[in-house]
């Protein structure tokens, strides 16, 4: 299982890492949320991976660390919000110049 | 247990939705609804750090759960004084946006600015790394609110970058704070600079990591070089007193290096020493010189002061990177009177442009109310590029002093001062540009006479500028309170041992138990 969530941390990070570096917003938004879930993931299995076990302390000896998973819900929460509001701006900008490059527009240095 | 600690969080977080929800269209009730708030926050931060002045450690626990357990909010010295200048910075650039009228150029400005100040308070006080996430989230996406406020074109484009920017900033903080939670199993500040001591010296390489990558987080925060791209565009499209807002968020990051690498990570820590000391120096080096030298490159006079913004950061950052109680010392003489400059700049931009087509530095009839300008931007161009009379001159004194012993002597006066030399080149070509050669230009006839900016903005920049001159004038206490703060920074057992000795609810629960880890 470690190697299983492992891998897909590392392939999310990877995709997400490469749409981050392109040009245009639409696949640079993509890519952020790619790496959003892989820190998502990241983070849940920072309180180590436990299977059937319940997050709060009973008499059982087992137990899964239930702050990692509160850790994830408000990362969730945050990263859902930021992702709407930066394609919000990017449509914005996109519809205001014709243009959904990243960079700066050529025509700003030309002035 | 009392609640003043809190209230520098739950004012703006009370005052921002009655503004939206109560006095919508009504922009006056607005305006007197935001400063009152802003005034009592200032009389709160003062009671706060006068209540820490004398070395004492306030502490809140939220629910009262006790420390590792529960989250906390921490005042020493330190965060409450960083509060105070947040919120005095905050009470000159709202009175600003209210005489400038830039608050009416689009919806909400009043709110997201309360929560703005809701965020850089939060991030001041907290004790826990995930909390610190948190109100850094809650600072950007008020920021982002603002930084777009009033729209166009070329200020959502650099909107874009700005908000991608930062979300690849958080991202990477959420990887740290995993790797940090899997290597100690907590988060709590006081709690992880006692569990990183016992990290086994075979096991460090994920705190290792963990330290160095929040480290890159506050580097992207406070614009050090290369981490500073996202800076020049967003504040030199944002709205001028917005822009002058922003000059405490660097700052932001600046503190949380200063509050991690003295405490959970301090210098002297083995698990994590070489890892940031060889690069850190070099990398607020060539902050001060790369801004500075966009300070002489630059052809308009909004990048001019986000270029300055950045010099201005790798020259807080050049003392901080000693970690030396010296060093930080001087850093935090130099943080009051960075965010002062940066803001009063930004200000004064703002008054150029009110009365031209652009901002480029090109000779163009004088601006309205071109003479009260041209003062309050000869005096704030000298604080900034650190000329005596002005603080700017006595924090770089410090800076050189802190840096003298060191084995980086000669490369931190070397930069410093030729850093100097360019900045102030730099900042007279646009003063003169601007200021001196306008007046052999006489006003295209059709021009419509612009009004000179209003009173009130006057007295705003003004204020800030005042504050500078006072900055000098009180240099003595001002250093010596300084000091006192490094002090207490490098002695951090009084902070440890109030967060996690005075009780709560689960303060006599058996601690966690370390086989789980």
């Amino acid at each position: 299982m470690e190697i299983l969530v492992a891998s897909a941390i590392g392939i999310l990070t990877a995709g997400g890492l490469y749409l981050v570096l392109r040009l245009r917003t639409f696949p640079v938004i993509i890519g952020i949320s790619l790496l959003t879930y892989a820190v998502n993931v990241f983070l849940f299995s920072s309180g180590r991976l436990i299977v059937g076990a319940p997050p709060i302390l009973t008499d059982a000896t087992i137990y899964s660390d239930p702050l990692p998973q509160a850790l994830v819900l408000t990362a969730i929460v945050i990263s859902f919000g930021m992702t709407a509001v930066v394609v919000m701006i990017s449509l914005g900008a996109y519809l205001g110049g014709n243009d959904d490059h990243v960079d700066e527009p050529v025509a700003e240095d030309a002035q | 247990m009392t609640h003043w600690l809190i209230l520098p969080i739950i004012l703006p977080a009370f005052i921002a939705p009655f503004i939206v929800l109560a006095a919508r269209y009504q922009i006056a009730i607005q305006r007197v609804i935001s400063v009152a708030g802003i005034v009592a926050m200032i009389g709160i931060t003062f009671g706060l750090s006068w209540q820490t002045a004398d070395g004492s450690v306030l502490l809140y626990r939220l629910g009262d759960w006790a420390a590792p357990f529960g989250i906390v909010l921490v005042g020493d010295r330190l965060s409450t004084l960083m509060a105070l200048l947040t919120a005095t910075l905050a009470l000159f650039v709202l009175l600003y946006a209210i005489g400038s009228k830039w608050d009416e150029r689009g919806w909400h400005f009043h709110a997201l600015f309360q929560f703005q100040i809701m965020g850089i308070m939060g991030a001041f006080l907290t004790g826990d790394l995930f909390n610190l996430f948190v109100f850094f989230e809650v600072l950007l996406i008020a920021s982002y609110g603002l930084m777009i406020h009033a729209g166009g074109t070329a200020r959502l484009r650099a909107g874009v970058q700005y908000v991608l920017f930062n979300l690849l900033g958080s991202t990477l903080f959420l990887f740290a704070l995993g790797a940090i939670y899997a290597e100690t199993g907590t988060l709590n500040m006081a709690d992880l600079a006692q569990r990183v001591d016992l990290v086994a010296p075979s096991e460090t390489a994920g705190i290792r990591i963990a330290a160095v990558l929040l480290l890159l987080v506050f580097a992207i925060k406070a614009a050090v070089v290369p981490l500073h791209f996202w800076l020049p565009s967003s504040y030199a499209e944002a709205p001028g007193p917005v822009a002058a807002l922003f000059a405490i968020m660097t700052k932001v990051g600046a503190y949380a290096i200063i509050r991690i690498y003295t405490m959970v990570f301090p210098p002297d820590l083995a698990a994590t020493a070489g890892l940031h000391g060889w690069w850190l120096l070099p990398a607020a080096l060539l902050s001060l010189a790369i801004g500075m030298i966009g300070v002489l490159a630059a052809r308009r006079l909004d990048r001019l002061v986000a270029f300055a913004v950045i010099g201005s950061m790798g020259l807080v950052m050049v003392p901080i990177s000693l970690f030396t109680p010296a060093g930080i010392g001087a850093a935090i003489y130099y943080i009051i009177h960075s965010t002062l400059a940066a803001g009063a700049l930004f200000l004064i931009t703002d008054l150029v442009r009110a009365g031209r087509a652009n901002l480029d530095l090109t000779p163009q009839a004088p601006v309205a109310g071109a003479n009260l300008t041209a003062a309050l931007f000869f005096i704030a161009a000298i604080a900034m590029a650190g000329l005596p009379p002005l603080s700017g001159f006595v924090g770089k004194l410090l800076i050189l002093d802190a840096g003298f012993d060191t084995p980086y002597m000669i490369w931190i006066w070397a930069v410093v001062l030729g850093a100097s030399l360019i900045s102030v080149v730099g900042f007279s070509r646009a003063g003169s540009v601007l200021f001196w050669k306008a007046n052999s230009i006489a006003p295209a006839d059709d021009a419509p006479a612009a009004s000179p900016p209003s009173k009130l903005s006057y007295v705003a920049v003004g204020g800030l500028v005042s504050l500078l001159v006072a900055h000098t004038v009180f240099a003595g206490p001002a250093t010596a309170y300084a000091a006192s703060i490094s002090e207490q920074l490098f002695a951090p057992d009084a902070y440890i041992s109030t967060v996690l000795t005075t009780k709560g609810k689960l303060s006599d629960a058996p601690k966690k138990d370390e086989d789980s880890q």
